[in-house]
């Protein structure tokens, strides 16, 4: 009976929250709200949800997507968003004041393909990737394809390319890798969210593009890890800047940011040099504001703030691996940590 | 009688009252209606003016959309979206109208009549998320055999593939209001058909069809503008390919489509106010189709 009514209770108070979202200091401290991101939800909610058992936190979250997060951030109606990729100048600019950027985890972009009769990882490598998106490798047998993957039977299909109709992080990501090592990509299309795709079909979602490939003999497309393990994909390996063929995993994309990284950790972890780092992957990051004393925060509003991301960054990395994350490297975490040692309330730090 | 009268006026003051409180309350809830539809319409052109002032009137003409130059043009959106609407409606139009006569005319009533007219009316009402799926799992891997039975590249998803999903969605949309016209045809006019020997189909050509004409192609109306707008069910089938299509079998973008695909992640001023622009794009385009409607109508009745 008391068990059912505090459920009740909690549910009710939940709901609440929900709809008084609008001002995040309106609410008890031992609430915090969060948008942002959808790519990191389901870690997020693990890990809230064990974090919530050990403190009695509340966090929630909204995964309304990377730019929603930071336009509520902008606004100030939630103490923390989250995004996948750094801020753009813009961005930076209407946030009014200095913001953090904390890497939670690393996702990665794998190239997923339909070659039916085909049972092997095929080799693929950055020129001939940005080729076959640029439009200028227009058949499976193209001889440098061919040569590549030696003794793999690779069918003479006609490659059709799918990628994102809508903006994502993905898209983020693939493009910036293909910027990197394709100076004509970084000529004809560049880096974004959304680009103007040179051919191809555009599908909605990790589920749009794969849904092109699975149905499209010859079909090759972009998506998340995540989605491609749990949906069992054909990927290819890529070759790295070190020459050396990765097999996308969560292990080679924490590899990846196991390099030596700015102090503000806003990099593309993209065409790594790391020796077995897989080349495409990227930080997704929570975002808060340097200074915790704004809109009339209390100083233990701030300080649960920052000791939540201090938490998922430390003993919440456990839960990262069974979801699919890959955790954050030993580099990535140092200088994440040294990046929330950085947050202040009042121009004292919070934590030490 | 001078009691009576004044009883009369008393009553009269008070049916009066009446009358005019209920029609100012009908013409504020009527001009309320005009107010929101100009406050959406401003709201989209504030929203817009910054891509209206730096690309101006290129943003119509224009062939490329490309957010990351910051070079939008809503040319190839606009015909992915006329292409799509129109093909629909030629492909629903006779289904929707044979709907129409048969409840309308043929079978008003009974069990059977019942069940067509609640399955249609069930069209309607399915989520288009539901209609993409649909299309993507079935129609998709149908149009690719027909596409290489034609000899083009089996894509499956494309302009054809959206319009027809689109032209399932609308067929309510005409045969629901076709079928309330077709009865509202008076009994008197088609008796005096029949009486002067006239078989049923000479009945449906030479008086139902011709009574009930602008009531249909109001329908008809009414399920383009559903077309026009439709973004989920689109989107998923079409391609959304930024380029101008190139055959209707090959992919393209409707503006709807575009919109919702990247609204959320619209990260700078410029581009998330050229989605917006492309919103009014849209407005002003079911606008002026509107207009040219009403005006067939309108010639069709007088003659």
């Amino acid at each position: 009976m008391f068990k059912k009514s505090i459920q009740k209770l909690a549910i009710a108070m939940l709901a609440t929250v929900t709809m008084a979202a609008a001002t995040a200091n309106a609410q008890g401290d031992r609430t915090l709200l969060g948008a942002g991101s959808t790519f990191i939800y389901p870690l997020y909610s693990k890990q809230f949800s064990e974090y919530n058992k050990k403190t009695g936190l509340q966090v929630n979250y909204q995964s309304i997507g990377s730019g929603g997060g930071i336009l509520q951030l902008t606004n100030k109606t939630v103490d923390f968003g989250a995004s996948d990729g750094p801020l753009n100048e813009e961005q930076t600019k209407k946030m009014g004041a200095p913001v953090l950027h904390i890497p939670m985890a690393s996702g990665a972009v794998v190239i997923t393909y339909n070659l039916p009769g085909n049972n092997n990882l095929i080799n693929l490598t950055p020129d001939i990737i940005a080729d076959i998106f640029l439009g200028k490798i227009t058949k499976w047998n193209d001889p440098r394809i061919i040569s590549l993957n030696k003794g793999v039977s690779i069918p003479a299909f006609p490659i059709l390319v799918a990628h994102r109709s809508d903006g994502s992080g993905t898209t983020a990501i693939f493009t910036n890798y293909l910027s990197k090592v394709s100076p004509e990509w970084a000529k004809r299309v560049g880096a974004g969210g959304a680009v103007n795709w040179p051919v191809g079909l555009g599908g909605k979602g990790n589920e749009g593009v794969s849904g092109i490939v699975k149905q499209t003999p010859g079909a090759i497309g972009y998506v998340e890890l995540i989605y491609a393990l749990q949906n069992k994909m054909d990927y290819a390996k890529v070759r790295n800047k070190k020459g050396s063929f990765i097999i996308p995993s969560l292990a080679s994309v924490t590899a990846a940011s196991n390099v030596a990284l700015p102090a503000d950790s806003k990099i593309f972890l993209t065409d790594t040099d790391a020796k077995d780092g897989y080349p495409i992957s990227g930080f997704t990051w929570a975002i808060i504001y340097k200074e915790q004393d704004y809109n009339a925060r209390s100083a233990a509003r701030a300080k649960e703030v920052v000791d939540l991301l201090w938490w998922t960054i430390h003993e919440g990395q456990k839960f990262a691996t069974p979801l699919n994350y890959a955790p954050l490297s030993k580099q990535a975490l140092a200088v994440a940590e040294k990046i929330l040692k950085s947050a202040t309330y009042k121009g004292k730090p919070i934590i030490k | 009688m001078e009691g009576m009268n004044s009883v009369k006026t008393r009553k009269s003051f008070g049916q009066i009252r009446m009358e005019s409180f209920f029609k100012r309350s009908l013409i504020t809830i009527a001009l309320l209606m005009v107010v929101l539809v100009l406050a959406i319409m401003l709201t989209l052109l504030v929203h817009s003016m910054p891509t209206i002032k730096s690309l101006g009137f290129k943003f119509l003409w224009g062939k490329t959309w490309d957010p990351i130059s910051d070079v939008y043009g809503g040319y190839p959106f606009l015909i992915g979206t006329l292409l799509t609407s129109f093909i629909a409606l030629f492909i629903s139009m006779p289904f929707a109208f044979a709907i129409a006569i048969f409840l309308g005319e043929y079978k008003p009533t009974g069990w059977l009549s019942n069940l067509l007219k609640n399955t249609v009316e069930l069209i309607a009402a399915v989520p288009s998320v539901i209609y993409g799926f649909w299309g993507l799992i079935v129609l998709v891997p149908l149009v690719q055999e027909l596409e290489t039975k034609v000899g083009i590249l089996p894509y499956g998803i494309g302009i054809f593939t959206a319009s027809i999903v689109l032209a399932i969605m609308i067929i309510p949309y005409s045969a629901s209001l076709g079928r309330e016209m077709i009865r509202m045809v008076p009994a008197q006019l088609k008796e005096g058909a029949y009486s002067l020997g006239a078989t049923r189909w000479e009945v449906i050509k030479t008086v139902v069809l011709p009574y009930t004409k602008s009531g249909l192609f109001a329908g008809t109306l009414l399920a383009l503008g559903r077309a026009l707008g439709e973004t989920m069910a689109v989107t998923m089938v079409i391609g959304n390919s930024n380029m101008l299509p190139t055959s209707i079998f090959g992919p393209g973008n409707t503006m709807a489509s575009v919109i919702a695909n990247e609204f959320t992640e619209a990260d700078h001023t410029l581009y998330l106010s050229a989605l917006i622009e492309l919103g009014l794009f849209l407005f002003l385009v079911t606008v002026i189709i509107n207009v040219i409607g009403k005006r067939i109508i309108k010639k069709v009745t007088k003659e």
